[in-house]
C-alpha cells in the first residue's frame, strides 16, 4: 500500500466495488435468494452505470455540461440492434452478436459525437448545455422518422415515416418502424455482458483520466486560457473526451436495448439525459466510484419505493434533496476527516506519506 | 438559513401530500380494496401493469378501476375468488418490466399484460418466457401478440381499426375528400394511419391531405387544419386520443372550418373531458367497441357502479378492463382452474379456453380470439348527437 498513489488506490477501490457487487449478485442468484424484480434490473443498472461514468467524463473531467447524453445512447441502441438483427444469419453465436452490436453501437454513437462535437465544443458553459440539449432533441426526432428494413439486397433506409416506402423484397423484414421503434428485439444482453461492459468502461475512463491526455483535459477544465497558453490543443482534447463519452454511451445503449424486446426513440428524451446527469451530480463530479454507486442506488430506489404507490416519485425527489443536502453539509463532511484521523492514528506515518 | 430551508422543504412536502390526497381519492379507494383481500386464502392472483401516473395515467387508472369493479363483483358472488394488483409502469417499457417482475414476486398467476402498447410489447415477451397467461385490456399494437401463443388482446389490434375505418367511410359514403391528421411519434396513432392509408388506396378513397404532429407539438393544429381546408377536405380522419382531438375541434371552429370528423376508439371519452365544450364534438363519428350510454342492463349497471366508486363516466379502457376480468372468470370456470395450480398450468388451460370459446361482454357480443391472440368483434359506429353517443347503423 505504501507506494501506491492516491489515484491508483481509488481505481483499485472502484474495480473492487464492481467486482464484489457482481460476485455477490451471482452468489445470490445461484442460491436463489434474489427477487425477480431485482434480477430484471441488473442489465439496466449496468447500462446506467456505463452511461453515468461516461457522462462523468464530459461533465466531471472535461467540465462541460452536456444535456444530450441520452441521444448517444439512442444512436447506439438503434444502430446496435439493427446490426444484431441483420447479422442474425451471419453470426449465429449470441454473445459474439451482442459484442458486435455493442461495438457498432459505440462506433455510430462515437461518430455522432464527433459530428456534434465539432461545432458544439467551440462553445462554453451554458451555451454548450443548450446546444447539446437541442442536438439531443434533433437526434430523437430524426430517429422517430427513420425506417430501416433488411432483405437479401441489404439494408434499406427511409425518412418518410412509413415502412411501406422501403420497397422491401419478399421476405424482407422491417427493423426500425418509424415512431413505433423496434419491436421483437432478441434478448441477447446478460448480466455478465453488462458487468464486462462496466469494467471495460471503468478501464477506459480511469486510464484516460490518468494519462497525459487526461491531465490535458483536466487542465482545460480548470483554466482554459492557461492551458492554451502552454500549448494544449483545445479542440483535440475536448473532442477526445466528448467522443469517448459518446461511444461508451452508444455501447450502453446497445446493451440496454437488447435487454428489452422493444425500444422507441421517445424513451431517450431530455428527461433521460437529466436522469443520468443526476447520477453524475449525486455521485460527485469527476468521482468515478461515486457515480457507479449513485447510478446503482438511484436505479433501484424507485422500485424499492413501489410500496408507497402514488407517493413513490415524491419520496424519490425528497431522497434526492436529502442526499444533496447531506453531501454538501459541512458537518457531515467532517466525518470522513474524523475517520481518517482515528484510523490514521493507528497506521500512523503511512497515511501521511500518501498525502 | 439551513433551518429555513428545511422548514420550506417540509412545508412543500406536506402541501404535496395533501394535494395528492385531494386529487387521487380514486386511487385511495381502489388501493384498500386491492390490498384488503390479501388475507383471503385460495384466491387467484391477477396482476397488471399500466400508467397510473404521468401523461397516460387516465388510461391506466381507467383499466385498473374497471378491472377492480369486476373483481369485486365476482368476489361478492362467492365461489372463485380473485385478487387484483396493478403496478405503475409510467408508460415506459423499462418500468413495465420492473413492474411485471414485482408482480411476479407477489405471486401473480394470471396477467393482464400492460395497458398501453409499448410497455406491453416488453412485458408480453416476459409473459411468454415465463408461461404466464396474459390478456391485455387495451394494448393494441400487433407486436404485442405476434409470435406469442399465450398473449391475448381484449381490444382491436391497430391494423383492424385502420382497415375498419376506411371500409366504414367507404361503405357509408361519409366523405369524398378526406384529410388525415395523425401523431407520428405514437405507436397507436401511426399504426392505425398506416393500415388506413393502404386500405384507403385499395378502396380508391380520395385522401387529399395528410399531416402529422408529435408529443411536443400537440397544442397548435392551425397548419394541419389549414392544409386540410385548402385542399377542400370534407371529412377529417383523426386516429388519436381525445385530448389533441378536442383542440382540433376548437381550432377548426375558430377558423370557420366545419368538416365532418371520424375518430377511432381513442376518441371515446371526449364528452367527459374536463373543461371541454361538448357542443364542439357535435356530429363527430367514431368507431368504438363500447358505449357508456347504452341501455343494455350490464352496461347501465357497470356505468352506475363506476360512477359511484370513482365519480366519473367510464371510458372504453375501463370497459376493457372489466371485460378482461369477466373473460378470465368465464375461462377459469369452464377450465376448472383452482388457485392451487401453478401459473403455467393455468396458462395452458386458459389458452385452450380462449381459442375455443366465445364471450359476451360490454365491448362486444360473441367475442372470439384467434390462435394469434387477436380479438374478433364488430366495432360499433357511433355519432355524437346532443351531447351523447348514438349508434349509427
Amino acid at each position: 500500500m505504501r507506494k501506491l498513489q492516491k489515484s491508483t488506490r481509488e481505481s483499485i477501490f472502484t474495480y473492487a466495488i464492481v467486482i464484489v457487487a457482481f460476485l455477490a449478485t451471482q452468489g445470490l442468484m445461484l442460491s436463489g435468494n434474489i427477487s425477480s424484480a431485482l434480477t430484471g434490473q441488473l442489465v439496466p443498472i449496468c447500462a446506467y452505470v456505463v452511461m453515468a461514468v461516461s457522462l462523468n467524463l464530459t461533465v466531471g473531467v472535461l467540465g462541460e455540461l452536456s444535456l444530450g447524453h441520452a441521444s448517444f445512447m439512442s444512436v447506439g441502441a438503434f444502430s446496435g440492434v439493427t446490426a444484431c438483427i441483420s447479422l442474425a444469419n451471419v453470426i449465429p453465436s449470441d454473445p459474439i452478436r451482442l459484442v458486435v452490436g455493442m461495438v457498432i453501437g459505440a462506433i455510430c454513437a462515437g461518430a455522432a459525437g464527433f459530428l456534434i462535437g465539432i461545432p458544439v465544443l467551440r462553445l462554453n458553459g451554458d451555451y454548450l448545455a443548450i446546444v447539446t440539449l437541442a442536438f439531443g432533441e434533433i437526434i430523437k426526432n430524426l430517429i422517430t422518422c427513420l425506417s430501416v428494413g433488411v432483405d437479401s439486397r441489404g439494408l434499406h433506409f427511409s425518412f418518410l415515416t412509413s415502412s411501406s416506402m422501403l420497397n422491401l423484397e419478399e421476405g424482407g423484414t422491417v427493423i426500425i418502424n418509424g415512431p413505433m421503434g423496434i419491436a421483437g428485439i432478441p434478448k441477447l444482453s446478460t448480466f455478465t455482458a453488462g458487468f464486462i461492459l462496466v469494467v471495460v468502461t471503468l478501464f477506459i475512463v480511469m486510464n484516460l483520466v490518468k494519462s497525459r491526455a487526461g491531465r490535458a483535459i483536466m487542465a482545460l477544465r480548470d483554466n482554459r486560457i492557461a492551458a492554451e497558453s502552454v500549448g494544449i490543443p483545445v479542440t483535440k482534447y475536448k473532442l477526445m473526451a466528448f467522443v469517448t463519452s459518446a461511444a461508451l454511451a452508444g455501447a450502453a445503449g446497445a446493451l440496454y436495448a437488447m435487454n428489452f424486446s422493444t425500444i422507441v426513440a421517445t424513451k431517450f428524451n431530455f428527461s433521460t439525459s437529466i436522469l443520468i446527469l443526476v447520477y453524475v451530480v449525486l455521485g460527485g463530479l469527476g468521482n468515478i466510484w461515486g457515480t457507479v454507486i449513485a447510478a446503482t442506488v438511484l436505479t433501484i430506489l424507485p422500485e424499492m419505493l413501489r410500496g408507497f404507490n402514488d407517493y413513490r416519485m415524491l419520496l424519490y425527489a425528497i431522497v434526492l434533496i436529502i442526499v444533496m443536502l447531506a453531501t454538501n453539509n459541512s458537518r457531515l463532511k467532517l466525518i470522513p476527516a474524523w475517520l481518517k484521523k482515528t484510523l490514521g492514528s493507528k497506521t500512523g506515518k503511512e497515511s501521511i506519506s500518501n498525502e | 438559513m439551513k433551518k429555513f430551508l428545511l422548514f420550506l422543504l417540509t412545508a412543500a412536502m406536506l402541501l404535496a401530500m395533501t394535494a395528492c390526497n385531494g386529487d387521487s381519492s380514486t386511487g385511495a379507494t381502489a388501493t384498500p380494496a386491492a390490498g384488503g383481500q390479501t388475507s383471503a386464502g385460495g384466491s387467484i392472483k391477477i396482476g397488471g401493469t399500466g400508467p397510473l401516473t404521468g401523461g397516460a395515467a387516465i388510461y391506466g387508472q381507467a383499466a385498473r378501476n374497471g378491472a377492480q369493479i369486476a373483481v369485486d363483483e365476482i368476489n361478492a358472488l362467492g365461489g372463485i375468488q380473485f385478487e387484483l394488483q396493478y403496478q405503475d409502469d409510467e408508460h415506459d417499457a423499462e418500468k413495465a418490466v420492473n413492474a411485471y417482475n414485482t408482480l411476479k414476486d407477489w405471486g401473480m398467476q394470471i396477467s393482464l399484460g400492460s395497458v398501453t402498447s409499448t410497455p406491453c410489447v416488453a412485458t408480453s415477451v416476459e409473459n411468454n418466457a415465463d408461461r404466464i397467461f396474459a390478456l391485455t385490456p387495451s394494448a393494441s399494437a400487433v407486436a404485442v401478440t405476434e409470435g406469442k401463443n399465450n398473449v391475448f388482446q381484449m381490444c382491436f389490434a391497430d391494423p383492424n381499426q385502420g382497415t375498419a375505418s376506411a371500409q366504414y367511410i367507404n361503405d357509408q359514403k361519409l366523405g369524398t375528400k378526406i384529410a388525415v391528421i395523425y401523431k407520428n411519434d405514437d405507436v397507436y396513432s401511426s399504426g392505425i394511419y398506416e393500415t388506413f392509408s393502404s386500405k384507403a388506396a385499395e378502396l380508391g378513397l380520395d385522401v387529399v391531405s395528410t399531416t402529422t404532429f408529435t408529443e411536443d407539438s400537440q397544442q397548435d393544429f392551425s397548419v394541419q387544419l389549414a392544409d386540410a381546408k385548402n385542399n377542400g377536405a370534407d371529412l377529417i380522419f383523426l386516429p388519436m386520443y381525445y385530448t389533441p382531438a378536442s383542440l382540433i375541434f376548437q381550432q377548426a371552429k375558430s377558423m370557420d372550418y366545419s368538416p365532418k370528423y371520424f375518430g377511432v376508439d381513442g376518441m371515446d371519452g371526449i364528452l367527459t373531458l374536463e373543461g371541454f365544450n361538448a357542443e364542439l364534438a357535435e356530429g363527430v363519428m367514431l368507431l368504438t367497441p363500447f358505449n357508456a350510454d347504452s341501455t343494455d342492463t350490464r352496461t347501465v349497471n357497470f356505468v352506475a357502479k363506476y360512477n359511484d366508486a370513482f365519480s366519473e363516466v367510464p371510458n372504453q379502457f375501463a370497459a376493457d378492463g372489466y371485460d378482461c376480468i369477466y373473460a378470465i372468470y368465464a375461462a377459469v370456470k369452464a377450465g376448472n382452474i383452482t388457485s392451487a395450480m401453478s401459473a403455467s398450468e393455468m396458462c395452458e388451460i386458459l389458452v385452450k379456453q380462449f381459442t375455443t370459446t366465445s364471450f359476451n361482454g360490454l365491448t362486444g357480443d360473441n367475442v372470439t380470439w384467434g390462435a394469434n391472440g387477436q380479438v374478433s368483434k364488430s366495432p360499433k359506429g357511433m355519432i355524437i348527437e346532443n351531447g351523447a353517443y348514438v349508434g349509427m347503423d
